[in-house]
């Protein structure tokens, strides 16, 4: 791969609008062959905007892009792809009917339309793009088989078999257990020593910090800072991403905690979780930390009615309380908000306003019918109060950026009124600006004296919000901390299987 | 081999078996029913829907559904019929060609609304399958094309040729082969299934999705166009208030049976070809066996069901956990 001298990619003033609202700004950029670039910013500060732009995803209102020191014109991700530059989207963008080896070669082919599909070549060259990778993946395998992470890897298999030269990676972490993430990494960096150049896009600072050269910080449109990661701290990125230091959202009110709200005892589902009790008091920020696959969220969803616990018993303020199903949770004042809101939230394709009102569809009923007045209203209440940003409450839900989306959820939940609120990883995949406004939310809501479940695996998170910390292990609780005595270490300590260390 | 390409498999396989146990009892109640003059009779009655199937199959795997071809073909037949009737000279082999090439005119038009204005192909042909019924009753004046206008030579087509099978089976199962050539081996036809198993990555990968809804809609208007002709070998008549009527369900029905899903993006030529195999027999079985045809709808409508409900359960594992007893 010839280097030519200069960077390999320059962006001049490329800004973008949609229906007429600018949202990038004419942003200056450079990239470098053999270099790692970390794109950083709020959602909607335009970073997945630029990075599609760069993929011919979306094409600039004005500006220049120049590839090797030539202006070009990237129409279309076929026209990026030809010109070496790849976008790997958070979500695989695959065919999960398809077979790897197909996945990696369907579209953009030399072979003409009514041409024959060179099955035998197309298996090889597979195999052989996925060894280069160090992956062991079946090219005949169905895309839909394979995990999340080697669907990735497939994606980065595509990538270099049209022998990119960019390549960019869109939040590719979200979705990864941290083994996976190593594996990532590890290719990452062999493809940069390659010569190739990497555009990072992640809301994880200790992976920018592991694995990145440069940092670009990006807001509402503007590229404020481009600086080699090692010239900045975490604390400059934040406020260069927020605008102001991060010392002004971090801090919790104690709030007073009354009586018990919600206690547990010997709860246990075969396969899941074994003999888990505690109690939660009012106006209390019960953290919950452990691994994925702890048993975690099945505790959740097991006090929640979803799947329910064979053995045990639930107290709800203080009575003995049957849960068999979500109603029954619904009903005792408990509100589940769960991890997957793609899967367990959201009406992707109804109005934000529908999506806050359905969980609560006494409070917009008028007689038996909906009043799209008091609907209209409750929402604008809901979307004030919780700062939703968005275009219009009648915009579909799925529009709007994770987070949004996220507040959107709870939003639902709080018009229910909730004494007990269970929040199953909020704040994952948001940034950390939204991040910041659930915290005070999450605090006020505690000070109302409403008690939370926070399951959550950022332990920051856990050691701001929480008032105790219950550390749970392959489906037992192996610790609790007060706010005081706990810290990272000590939570990992707990967390970590004991067979394994 | 991975779980979906051996669930594919079953599935072929599984068609393979209630072949089987079809024939086994039904002959078991109605020795009759296991001779060759059956086979005969069960050969006879799939070209139609096969070569149908062939196209719709395609549309399906698009994320589409095409229920004008049974208006598609009564217009290919109505139109050909007619000019056999008006110009005895034409030849027969350009009588195909027309009645395929109106018939994809037809399926283009679908093809056109669907993917110009992105709207669900369920309701545009729904649509069309009334428009183009009517244009037949328009064309026709209400008329049918009697058999003393329909070519000798094309009815000869549905009885013999020197291999002994009839022409019309011939051609159907020729149809299916390219079908499979097609759709195994040409980036075209794989592109049909990327399109259909992810539109939006197939955008981005640079496939031209509103070409596959254009080719798989004049594709499935072709071969309703063609099944048209066969028709008209068959009964030796067309007429504007039957022929074709109903026939979208049929093939339809076939198509599902045979394992395409209806969400796109999954189905094989060989499960569709069993598919038909399996509809054709029952059809002819039921005579055999006494039921009468009142019944035949609804035995239809009812093995759909059942297709539909093993299929859902399959890909949901719950067919697994109802006969194993076993958790995910």
């Amino acid at each position: 791969m010839s280097v030519s001298p200069g960077p390999l990619v320059e962006t001049r003033g490329i800004a973008k609008s949609f229906s007429g609202v600018e949202v990038l700004h004419g942003i200056d950029l450079d990239l470098n062959a053999g270099e790692i670039h970390a794109l950083l910013g709020e959602n909607g500060a335009g970073k997945s905007t630029f990075a599609k732009i760069l993929a011919g995803v979306h094409r600039p209102t004005r500006g220049e892009i120049r590839l090797a020191g030539e202006a070009v014109a990237i129409g279309s991700p076929l026209e990026a792809q030809r010109l070496g530059v790849t976008l790997i989207h958070q979500e695989p963008l695959s065919f999960p009917h398809l077979t790897v080896a197909e996945n990696l070669f369907v579209g953009g082919e030399e072979t003409k339309v009514l041409g024959r599909v060179p099955w035998r070549r197309m298996a090889e060259e597979a195999a052989r793009l996925i060894d280069a990778l160090g992956v062991s993946i079946d090219p005949q395998a169905v895309m839909s088989g394979l995990s999340i992470a080697d669907q990735q890897m497939v994606e980065i298999a595509r990538a270099l078999a049209a022998d990119t030269r960019l390549i960019i990676m869109d939040e590719p972490t979200a979705p990864l257990t941290p083994r996976e993430v190593a594996t990532l990494f590890d290719i990452v960096r062999r493809l940069k020593s390659e010569g190739r150049a990497i555009v990072f896009i992640s809301h994880r600072l200790e992976e920018v910090r592991a694995l990145c050269d440069q940092v670009t910080v990006f807001r509402d449109g503007d590229l404020v800072q481009t600086a080699p990661v090692s010239d900045l701290t975490d604390d400059d990125i934040i406020r260069l991403m927020i605008g102001r230091p991060l010392q002004d959202y971090l801090h919790k009110e104690a709030a007073p905690t009354g009586n018990e709200a919600l206690a547990v005892k010997g709860l246990t589902r075969a396969g899941a979780f074994t003999d888990i009790s505690f109690s939660l008091r009012k106006g209390e920020v019960l953290g919950v930390a452990g691994l994925v696959g702890a048993g975690r969220t099945d505790v959740a969803r097991a006090i929640f009615g979803i799947a329910p616990a064979e053995e045990g018993e639930i107290r709800i303020d203080g009575s003995p309380t049957t849960i068999g199903e979500p109603d029954d949770a619904i009903e005792h004042g408990i509100a589940y908000v769960p991890e997957d809101r793609a899967i367990a939230g959201i009406f992707k394709t109804l109005p934000v306003d529908q999506n806050i009102t359905a969980a609560a569809p006494e409070t917009i009923a008028r007689g038996p019918f909906v009043s799209p007045r008091r609907e209209r209203e409750t929402a604008a209440d809901a979307i004030d109060r919780l700062s939703i940003r968005l275009a219009s409450a009648r915009q579909p839900i799925g529009e709007l950026s994770g987070g949004n989306q996220q507040k959107a959820i709870l939003a639902r939940w709080l018009l229910t009124d909730p004494q007990i609120l269970i929040l199953d990883e909020p704040t994952r995949g948001i940034d950390v600006g939204v991040k910041a406004e659930f915290y005070d939310r999450i605090n006020q809501l505690a000070g109302e004296g409403r008690a939370v479940l926070l399951i959550s695996s950022d332990l920051p998170e856990l050691l701001t919000l929480a008032d105790r910390i219950l550390v749970m292990s392959e489906g037992r609780l192996t610790a609790e901390f007060s706010r005081e005595e706990a810290d990272q270490e000590k939570i990992m300590q707990a967390a970590v299987p004991r067979t394994a260390a | 081999m991975t779980a979906l390409s051996r669930l594919a498999r079953a599935r072929e396989a599984g068609l393979v078996v209630m072949l089987v146990i079809l024939f086994v009892v039904v002959g078991a109640i109605q020795p009759r029913f296991l001779t060759v003059g059956t086979l005969d009779i069960i050969l006879l009655a799939i070209p139609l829907i096969l070569v149908a199937a062939m196209g719709q199959m395609m549309v399906i795997v698009a994320r589409h559904v095409d229920l004008s071809i049974g208006s598609i073909l009564g217009f290919a037949s109505i139109a050909v019929g007619m000019m056999f009737r008006d110009v005895p000279e034409l030849p027969l082999w350009l009588g195909f060609v027309l009645g395929i090439a109106i018939g994809a005119a037809l399926g283009f038009v679908n093809g056109l609304i669907v993917a110009l204005f992105g709207l669900p192909a369920i309701i545009v042909t729904l649509g069309t399958l009334s428009l183009y019924r009517g244009l037949i009753f328009i064309l026709s004046g209400g008329r049918q094309v009697d058999p003393n206008h329909i070519p000798e030579a094309l009815i000869r087509m549905a009885q013999t040729s020197p291999f002994g099978i009839p022409w019309i089976v011939i051609i159907a199962f020729a149809t299916a082969l390219l079908a499979y050539v097609f759709l195994r081996h040409m980036r075209l036809g794989r592109e049909i299934y990327a399109a259909g198993s992810n539109p939006d990555a197939a955008r981005l990968r640079g496939i031209r999705v509103n070409r596959v809804t254009l080719v798989v809609f004049s594709i499935s208007g072709a071969m309703a166009g063609l099944a048209g002709l066969m028709y008209a070998a068959r009964f030796g008549y067309v007429n504007p208030g039957i022929t074709g009527v109903g026939f979208e369900l049929t093939v339809i029905a076939a198509v599902v049976i045979g394992g395409v899903s209806i969400n796109g993006g999954i189905g094989s030529v060989p499960g569709v070809v069993l598919g038909v195999l399996l509809l054709g027999s029952v059809s002819v079985a039921l005579p055999i066996l006494g039921i009468s045809g009142f019944w035949q709808d609804a035995i239809y409508g009812a093995i759909i069901v059942i297709a539909l409900i093993v299929d859902g359960s399959v890909r949901a594992g719950g067919l697994v956990r109802l006969v194993t007893g076993r958790g995910e």
